[in-house]
């Protein structure tokens, strides 16, 4: 078996839960309608700033998740995130309502990026919008913390020696 | 009854494969649908740390699977 179609053979396992079945279109109205989505291209952080933009508003927080070199003792050739886009949309939505309710803020988003992403890539972005601070602050972190336990979404790493590992959230 | 099982991750390479279908004579419980397909793709995750999905929903261990239904063990996340 050549290169190629072993690689074809291994990424099979993985194929569907690699890139989204939405155009980008459909991605941002969902993120819009709902205050989450999946993605798998680099997200526009400007577009969903502009979501939340409200008069009402004294306060926006945002957070962006950005891909970091997790194993310093192996060199890191590339990261794939992997997503179960219909869970993780569903899943998203219900994060994002029950936000509102536990928070005083006027509107909240976020999109989860899969695919191949580079160290340095933004992996995550959540923006809330509210009148007052510390209510932004408080349901941004939320969002992220619930994001992180709830959202089903995978990280592999590969490393030079063509090894690869499955990274995990601790805690 | 007919159910697909979706894997993901570590599950997904282990069984070779990111959907597999079944058809299952009688009534099945979800640990009994994930003990045995420990068996047959050589899992090592244990059913404590995997939670369950039936058709892209969060559910319980002990929820009843239906003909239909698509399954999905969910190893644990790493998003955010």
């Amino acid at each position: 078996m050549d290169s190629q179609s072993a690689l074809d053979t291994a990424n099979q396992p993985h194929q569907q839960a690699s890139s989204i079945s939405h155009s980008v279109e459909e991605v941002y109205q969902l993120a819009q309608s709902q205050g989450f989505a999946l993605l798998d291209e680099a997200i526009d952080a400007e577009r969903l700033k502009d979501m939340l933009q409200d008069d009402q508003c004294g306060a926006l927080a945002t957070f962006e998740g950005w891909v970091r070199n997790h194993n310093n003792d192996s060199r890191v050739t590339s990261l794939t995130y992997y997503g179960y886009e219909k869970l993780a949309i569903n899943q998203g939505k219900r994060i994002i309502e029950e936000a509102k309710r536990l928070f005083d803020i006027e509107n909240a988003v976020a999109i989860h990026r899969i695919g191949a992403l580079e160290i340095g890539d933004m992996a995550v972005w959540v923006g809330v919008s509210s009148k007052h601070r510390y209510p932004a602050f408080d349901a941004c972190k939320w969002i992220l913390d619930t994001i992180k336990a709830d959202i089903p979404v995978w990280k592999q790493e590969f490393y030079q020696d063509e090894s690869s590992k499955w990274l995990s959230n601790n805690g | 009854m007919n159910i697909t099982v979706l894997f993901f991750a570590s599950l997904a390479e282990k069984a070779q494969q990111g959907q597999q279908r079944l058809s299952v004579e009688g009534k099945l419980s979800l640990p009994e649908l994930y003990a045995k397909l420990t068996q047959e793709h050589g899992f090592t995750l244990e059913p404590a740390k995997v939670r369950v999905a039936i058709n892209d929903e969060f559910a319980s261990w002990d929820d009843v699977i239906n003909d239909g239904d698509t399954i999905a063990f969910i190893p644990p996340v790493a998003g955010g």
